[in-house]
């Protein structure tokens, strides 16, 4: 084949890459396809320095990186940055504080959204589309629009001690919750709803006829058949409550209290002598993200085309 | 992969609907209003409506229409009592007196941010989505790629940054740009755009380009789903009737993209209005604030002696998304109704 792509050939093509369809194994490489695979190349390697350099350096000590530059050999190559994060950041700590925050936010967004998604999607009565619009438009705010007359309310909300170590809710992980619960309900509502709109209509039908509550119906007809959309948004929703870092940093004056993202508005203090341990740092709060991106990749991807595909 | 329920999935429910709907008699549905409910079905209907509401509204627009109340006062948040009507004063001072110079950069820089999203890495991920739609060995290595920064807090991002990038002496950006120099990436205020002391600062835009390799990404994931979603036999007879790869693109895919093009414009400006942690944990001086920096600075801290200036900052903020906001989800969910 010539190096000119000719109208036959690219249709050929086309016909050849189409969706989703493997790409049969010996197509011929053309000069176009090279300069496609090296300029994708060259830019995926830039793209992924910051984050390959920051694990290399977080390996080396800061004295070496100090003389010889970022890049340069290593001759010492530890986990002692690590050892030194560990020690002054406190990172066992934080990441169960944050567990203690994530997971019931999770379950809560997700199990209230779901409630209302159901009875704005499934039922057809006169305000269903001014909620479902009320709750998506909530959820695109900028959350510092609410956040003086919130922090003014719940630091005027007595708690009891063992709930939190200020004394009201303002500084305790339940604001943390209340918050992230009040504000991703939107987006979770709005993907919910999109999906159950879709699944047809005669199931509830038949699920009445059936003698079935409504209850019933929510829980074991409609729930069940939303279980991809859930997987999706609790991947994702995951992924945002834990990378939240507004909420804590407002909330929890008190650096130990806060979850792993935001005691990174400490911690910039606190090594800030030390690139090496920064870097060690940076690794142990972008760890678990990593880790659930990697595995759930594909529902990861699905909950942020969720929202838009359909729309 | 996609929005829609896969036909599997339909396909069984619709099996079951058939079962079920032959054992007994006809149901009720599509009834108007509460009414279509009686007994425990009418308080459970009640309650999930009402529960998720309260608390949806109880943290969102309550606090939002406060905002706006408390913008008109002057109040140093100890006592209730102490709260004091000044009407439009505070907006008197962030747009005409002491507080001008923020306000007015802080608009601009929120500007420049939205103008970058759009003519950065939201062309840049389009054009990437683009190439990886073409089926390349490797497209998924790329895509995974391209797409690991998203997963990231835009706190960490800042982080990681401010030290393998951006430090003085041995970041990766002063060794590439600097000519053995130290470059200070973050501390230098100066502008390089400017017009009557506002601009466009040196140190905000070593902070575009961190966001920039976050949001590509993103933008690149929205674009690739909807590339995929479109016919091939649309792209096959674009190229049969002889339009090149600019043309197909121009006028073939780009056009069947238009609902993508909507979220990845919502989001865009969302973005922007709401960049916050970026800025805030790199801690840079001046030229780099934001409406969202603003905001919180006024309401706690050491400079938070007036929670009304802080509110009015929040009201302009608040002010600049509801309608975008408002034009969007009125949109999609009148798009919904007519389609179903």
């Amino acid at each position: 084949m010539t190096d000119v792509a000719e109208p036959t050939t690219s249709a050929a093509e086309v016909v050849k890459s189409g969706n989703g369809r493997p790409a049969p194994r010996k197509k011929p490489v053309r000069p176009a396809r090279i300069g496609l695979h090296l300029f994708l190349i060259v830019l995926g390697v830039l793209w992924l320095v910051p984050l390959v350099v920051s694990l290399y350096v977080s390996f080396r000590p800061f004295s070496e990186t100090q003389a010889k530059g970022f890049l340069s050999m290593p001759d010492s190559f530890n986990l002692d940055n690590y050892d030194s994060a560990l020690d002054q950041g406190d990172f066992i700590d934080k990441y169960w504080n944050t567990a203690l925050i994530l997971v019931p936010s999770l379950i809560l967004t997700l199990f209230l959204a779901s409630m209302i998604a159901f009875v704005a999607s499934r039922y057809s009565w006169r305000f269903n589309v001014f909620f479902l619009v009320l709750f998506t438009a909530g959820n695109l705010l900028p959350p510092q629009i609410m956040v003086a007359p919130l922090f003014q309310a719940f630091r005027r909300i007595p708690l009891p001690d063992f709930m939190s170590n200020s004394g009201n809710l303002n500084g305790s992980n339940w604001a943390i919750i209340l918050l992230h619960v009040g504000f991703q309900m939107g987006f979770c509502t709005f993907v919910l709803s999109n999906y159950m709109k879709l699944l047809p209509k005669e199931l509830n039908e038949a699920a009445v006829v059936d003698g079935a509550s409504l209850w019933t119906v929510y829980s074991k007809v409609v729930m069940p058949l939303t279980r991809p959309a859930l997987a999706a948004l609790a991947t994702l929703e995951f992924a945002w409550i834990y990378n939240d870092f507004f909420w804590a940093v407002i909330f929890e004056q008190r650096g130990d209290d806060r979850p792993i993202t935001s005691a990174l508005a400490n911690l910039g203090g606190q090594f800030v002598t030390d690139t090496n341990v920064v870097a060690a740092a940076s690794i142990f709060v972008i760890i678990p993200v990593m880790i659930v991106y990697f595995a759930l990749q594909k529902h990861f991807i699905a909950g942020l085309t969720l929202g838009s595909t359909k729309g | 992969m996609t929005a829609t329920p896969s036909s599997t999935e339909e396909a069984v429910g619709a099996d079951r609907a058939d079962t079920a709907a032959s054992t007994k008699k006809v149901g009720r549905l599509g009834g108007h209003g509460i009414s279509q409910f009686t007994g425990t079905d009418r308080r459970v209907f009640l309650a999930m409506l009402l529960i998720p509401l309260t608390v949806h509204v109880l943290i969102v627009w309550v606090p939002t229409i406060l905002s706006i109340g408390l913008s008109l006062t002057k109040w140093n948040g100890i006592g209730l009592d102490t709260i004091e009507w000044v009407g439009v004063e505070n907006y008197d001072q962030i747009i005409l007196g002491a507080f001008q110079t923020d306000f007015f950069q802080a608009v601009l820089n929120n500007v420049w941010l939205l103008l970058f999203l759009f003519f950065g890495p939201t062309l840049l991920g389009m054009f990437l989505a683009y190439l990886l739609d073409k089926n390349l060995r490797g497209s998924r290595i790329y895509q995974s790629v391209f797409y690991t920064p998203v997963v990231l807090s835009l706190a960490v991002v800042g982080f990681i940054w401010q030290n393998i990038m951006y430090d003085q002496q041995y970041g990766l950006a002063t060794w590439a740009f600097g000519g053995g120099e130290a470059v200070d990436w973050l501390g230098n205020q100066e502008f390089v755009i400017e017009f009557g002391g506002y601009g466009l600062s040196k140190n905000f835009i070593a902070i575009l380009a961190a966001m920039a390799w976050r949001h590509t990404g993103y933008i690149m994931v929205l674009y690739l789903a909807g590339l995929k979603s479109v016919d091939v036999s649309l792209k096959e007879s674009a190229s049969l009737d002889g339009c090149n790869e600019w043309q197909t693109f121009r006028h073939v895919l780009f056009p069947t993209l238009k609902p993508i093009n909507v979220i990845v414009v919502v989001i865009t400006v969302i973005e922007a209005l709401r960049a916050f942690d970026i800025v805030y944990v790199l801690n840079t001086p001046r030229n780099t604030e934001l409406l969202s920096i603003l905001t919180t600075d006024n309401l706690i801290g050491e400079g938070a002696d007036n929670i009304g200036r802080g509110s009015a900052y929040a009201t302009v903020l608040f002010a600049l998304c509801i309608g975008f906001v408002l034009w969007y989800v009125t949109n999609h969910y009148r798009n919904q109704e007519s389609s179903v």
